[in-house]
């Protein structure tokens, strides 16, 4: 008995490493942060990481009180947030280390093909009901959304409605899997979802940001060299007076071996 | 020995007591928590929790209420003069701006000057609104700061919005969900009971013992499946189903939600209800049917009402379990939160939003308390439920058979 009591804590010793650490915080970095340390985990003995979601927000306050060394973050630190961190002494590094863009999606039999954001912004704030005033057929608009809990919804508010609430009627769905359900079944649909998750049941919408002078698809390419819109950087934080623990890691994030994992998984590399 | 099994028998009646006991005092400490976090929301500034809004020394206006502020940040207001104010356009200022109006240098390497370079952006444009953080907006702020409001019970219960996450002033009204859990359930149980009743009639009294064999593990199936393979069901056959029987421009209503909870009601009533049939004494029913009643008047005149009060407990738990029921609901009723006329309207129910939006709610806010009032609701309501049907069941006159 006591031999294996001297045995388990010795391979305690030897896997408890200098490095442990630990990231917490966006539910859109989750997956991708998991493949990356366990890559990593394997490329290095004894490196030990444990990543866990909860959302931006949940990330950012566990920087803060010391639980986490680094926040996933699937949205800018807010301005109060980067406030009461300074207060703490606890200046934080931003790194970015991958984008995701947001496509708009509509029934496949859909006329419409372009969208400006003001359009966009009319149709989720429920100015614009019918998608015969943006030249398609005279069918109702119906609008799909993401929960309230998710940094989607957040960042969509933000970029497209430029922080104008969405209407009151719309659709929220639990997941980005329900929206592409809905909406390839609903003629009149329109919802926005990740790159990664398009497929040939649903139409992607050319978007405009610059009052249709230009409509840009969304794809792999356009958001990699930054022509299409609605693109969103996801970011690491950490404290700087720790930038020497977590450093390797966010190194090997942004390495081509990395960034490969990134392109992988369906986000867009940073290079 | 014999002393030994007295004392066994002691301790027996000692742990049933306690186990009893200690079941009743949870469930009071699970309702007493709810209420008490609940019961926090009321009070609480309409404005989210240490923030204010600033407007111009000039400006006339003192206070606005939840609604106008949201109207404002949403641009549907534009000029002061709709709230009472003078004929001047409105700019909105969130915090996020402030490197629109101030340069890095003006702001201090540790962004410590915020609060002068906030007067002064507020003394220059007359007609910004700024929503800023309370700690800036105190000594030598020269900005006026509009009057607080408060939550009120009257602004929850007769709300007829529901924008928890609105900035700066969310807006709790529970109208449209009350609304919404009502109608799906309503429907539900319209459609669950008279089948239900009917299986269990066929079950009790018709069916040879054969086809009860290959029927009763059938309806427990049912039961068995979880509630997100009913909603991914409901999504993906039932939904599409909805909106193309009915020529709707979506199919995520609150009747599919009402079709799914009764499919998931159905099993409980079923199962309940013929229990209770089945145990009408075979003297009663024999002694109908001698005195020369046919099959069909013995089930009415004597099964079933021998059997009511086992056919409203069937109800009941029906009921209970279309009112609680989240995760198949959250799944096909489209979760808009706007007050429903028909069931073919998308709703959302309260279970579904306490589920949605908990995991984000920052614990201890005005959300996070509104969510445990929509608890409270959820209680009360299948309180009143239950309630009634005693009430019901117990006046009835005592059938003389």
């Amino acid at each position: 008995m006591k031999r294996i009591a001297i045995a388990l804590a010795a391979l305690a010793a030897v896997t408890a490493p200098a490095s442990a650490q630990k990231l917490k915080g966006s539910d859109t970095l989750l997956p991708l942060v998991q493949k990356e340390s366990e890559n990593y985990a394997k490329a290095r003995q004894g490196a030990d990481i444990t990543v866990t979601g909860g959302g931006s927000g949940v990330g950012i306050s566990a920087l803060m009180e010391g639980t986490a060394d680094i926040a996933m973050a699937s949205r800018k630190m807010k301005f109060d947030e980067k406030l009461k961190l300074q207060h703490a002494g606890k200046a934080p590094v931003e790194v970015t280390v991958a984008y995701d863009a947001l496509a708009v999606v509509v029934n496949p039999t859909n006329r419409v093909t372009e969208l400006t954001r003001e359009e966009l912004e009319g149709i989720f704030t429920g100015k614009i009901t019918n998608w015969k005033q943006l030249g398609g057929d005279d069918l109702k608009i119906v609008v799909y959304s993401r929960e309230t809990s998710s940094g989607t919804y957040e960042f969509f508010k933000e970029s497209v409605l430029k922080n104008k609430n969405y209407m009151a009627s719309i659709l929220s769905m639990p997941a980005t899997g329900a929206i592409i359900q809905s909406v390839s079944q609903t003629k009149g649909a329109i919802g926005y979802v990740g790159l990664a998750y398009l497929n040939k049941n649903v139409k992607a919408v050319h978007v405009s940001y610059d009052g249709g002078k230009s409509y840009v698809a969304p794809s792999f390419e356009n958001a990699r060299n930054k022509t299409y819109p609605i693109v969103r950087p996801l970011y690491f934080y950490y404290v700087k007076d720790r930038e020497k623990g977590v450093r390797p890691f966010v190194d090997y994030m942004l390495s081509s071996e990395g960034q490969g994992t990134v392109r992988q998984i369906g986000y867009i590399p940073v290079k | 020995m014999k002393r030994l099994k007295k004392i066994a028998e002691a301790i027996a009646e000692r742990v049933l007591m306690v186990s009893g006991f200690i079941t009743s005092l949870v469930i009071v400490l699970i309702v007493l928590f709810l209420f008490r976090e609940g019961a926090g929301l009321f009070g609480k500034p309409d404005v989210e929790e240490g923030y204010v809004l600033a407007v111009n020394r000039k400006n006339p206006v003192e206070k606005l209420s939840p609604r106008q502020i949201m109207e404002i940040f949403d641009g549907e207001i534009t000029d002061w003069k709709q709230v009472g104010g003078a004929e001047e356009g409105i700019v909105v200022f969130r915090l996020n701006d402030i490197t629109d109006y101030a340069t890095e240098e003006e702001l201090g390497p540790e962004l410590d000057s915020i609060p002068q370079c906030l007067s002064r952006i507020l003394s220059e444009n007359s007609g910004m609104i700024a929503y800023v953080p309370k700690q800036y907006a105190a000594d030598g702020f020269t900005g006026k700061r509009l009057a607080e409001g408060k939550i009120t019970p009257r602004s929850f219960f007769g709300g007829r919005e529901w924008y928890p996450t609105a900035q700066p002033s969310p807006q709790f009204g529970v109208v449209p969900l009350i609304m919404g859990t009502l109608w799906v359930s309503l429907g539900a149980i319209l459609i669950a009971l008279p089948f239900g009743l009917a299986v269990a009639i066929y079950m009790a009294e018709l069916a040879g013992e054969r086809i009860r064999r290959a029927l009763k593990p059938a309806v427990e199936l049912l039961a068995g499946i979880p509630s997100v393979v009913y909603g991914f069901f409901g999504l993906v056959v039932v939904v599409p189903l909805i909106q193309r029987g009915f020529g709707l421009p979506v199919g995520e209503t609150g009747l599919a939600g009402s079709l799914i909870l009764a499919v998931m009601a159905l099993p409980t009533i079923i199962t309940v209800a013929e229990d209770a049939i089945r145990n009408t004494p075979r003297a009663m029913k024999e002694s109908s049917l001698a005195l020369g009643a046919t099959h069909w008047q013995t089930i009415r005149r004597v099964v079933l009402p021998y059997s009511v009060s086992g056919i409203t407990a069937a109800a009941v738990l029906g009921i209970g379990r279309a009112i609680g029921e989240t995760m198949a609901v959250l799944m096909v009723t489209g979760n808009a939160a706007v007050i429903p006329h028909t069931l073919l309207e998308p709703m959302r129910t309260i279970p579904a939003t306490i589920a949605a939006e908990l995991g984000e709610a920052p614990s201890g806010g005005a959300h996070y308390e509104a969510l445990f009032l929509l608890g409270c609701i959820l209680f009360v309501l299948t309180l009143a439920v239950s309630l009634s049907v005693e009430f019901i069941s117990a006046r009835r006159p005592k059938q003389t058979i």
